[in-house]
């Protein structure tokens, strides 16, 4: 009787355990398979094969690897390429601030974790119950994501020299619908679907007269109207819905 | 300049800013304006990147295959479908349309 009870005691901690790795594994796989298109997309912007791997590597975020891609491929210059890669990267801070409290990290692993830090990891360890199963939905999913990612860039990047223009794939596409799938979940209160509108709107209008990269910028202005002035409904989440991914 | 110095300027930012929301004490982010203006921040930035990536080239304004496949992702995620899916199909639409020869 008493293997059972002890059984009784583990069960649920296996079963988080066990739910928390299949999270982990799934979100890995799905990432690492849209790296393709950002490897294949970053060549065809123009940067080469080594400059898209060490922003798999190190820059490692998604979001902002294909926002910087975008902006060189338009021929947008370097400082707006960096401008709003790090714009974007700001969420990857404000995950940070949440994922310190669960990990409890110190030394060296805080540098390891700081690197992680992204949606996927952040989302699938938020998403946990248990502290046990939180810290290793963060490190296991930030661990297959940065292996995954990194190789798919890379096959990217070959098979993007070799194949050519990656819009007959569709890859282009490819990049704006995964901005859209980032964006969606943030647009439930109505303070974000205003700000998305305008940002939209603004980004369309700049487009035609000033150089690529500008609009974005000035489109993030819409955040800090809103955000300042707009009406107190609290909506205000910091990071507090991390379940983009990417 | 060579590319090479955005492309390392870009990795040694975002590095920093993830380690900030590591080591900055959370009460330094805590006023209720900044929290907003930080959580609208990424949605202001992904709907401009998603105008941007899909109804301009070359600085004009352009309805071409990418619209096409991006009313297929919306769809696909109103119908919940999973980050991968709705990426593939957008892909999908996109390269199709152009194969058969029926946008840009």
């Amino acid at each position: 009787m008493r293997r059972v009870s002890e059984g009784g005691d583990d069960a649920p901690a296996r079963t988080a355990r066990r739910a928390v790795t299949r999270q982990a594994v799934s979100v890995g796989l799905a990432t690492s398979a849209y790296g393709v298109s950002f490897g294949a997309l970053s060549v065809a912007s123009g940067l080469d094969v080594w400059q898209t791997c060490v922003l798999s590597l190190l820059l490692f975020s998604g979001g902002s690897q294909f926002a910087f891609a975008g902006i060189v491929g338009a021929g947008g210059s370097g400082v707006a390429a960096v401008a709003t890669s790090s714009l974007l990267g700001v969420r990857n801070g404000l995950y940070g601030l949440q994922v310190a409290r669960l990990l409890h990290a110190h030394g060296p692993r805080v540098l390891l974790a700081a690197h992680l830090t992204i949606d996927e990891s952040t989302a699938v360890a938020v998403g946990q119950r248990e502290p046990s199963a939180q810290r290793r939905g963060f490190w296991l999913t930030g661990a297959l994501v940065l292996l995954g990612w990194n190789l798919t860039t890379l096959l990217g990047a070959v098979l993007g020299d070799a194949l050519g223009d990656p819009r007959t794939y569709g890859f282009d596409a490819a990049a704006a619908a995964a901005f859209l799938a980032l964006l969606w979940p943030r647009l439930r209160s109505r303070e974000a679907a205003a700000t998305g509108v305008a940002a939209a709107v603004v980004a369309a209008l700049l487009s035609p007269v000033t150089p690529p990269g500008v609009p974005v910028l000035v489109a993030a202005l819409a955040a800090v109207a809103v955000g300042w002035w707009g009406r107190r409904t609290g909506a205000g989440p910091v990071g507090d819905e991390p379940e983009g991914t990417a | 300049m060579s590319t090479w110095v955005p492309v390392l300027a870009a990795c040694v930012a975002a590095y920093l800013l993830k380690l900030a929301g590591h080591l900055v004490p959370a009460r330094w982010l805590e006023g209720p304006r900044v929290r907003r203006v930080t959580g609208l921040l990424p949605v202001a930035l992904l709907a401009a990147l998603v105008v941007v990536q899909t109804v301009v080239a070359d600085q004009r304004l352009v309805l071409d295959a990418r619209a096409a496949g991006l009313a297929v992702a919306a769809v696909a995620l109103l119908l919940r479908a999973p980050f991968v899916v709705v990426v593939v199909l957008a892909a999908l639409t996109a390269a199709l349309l152009r194969h058969a020869g029926w946008a840009a």
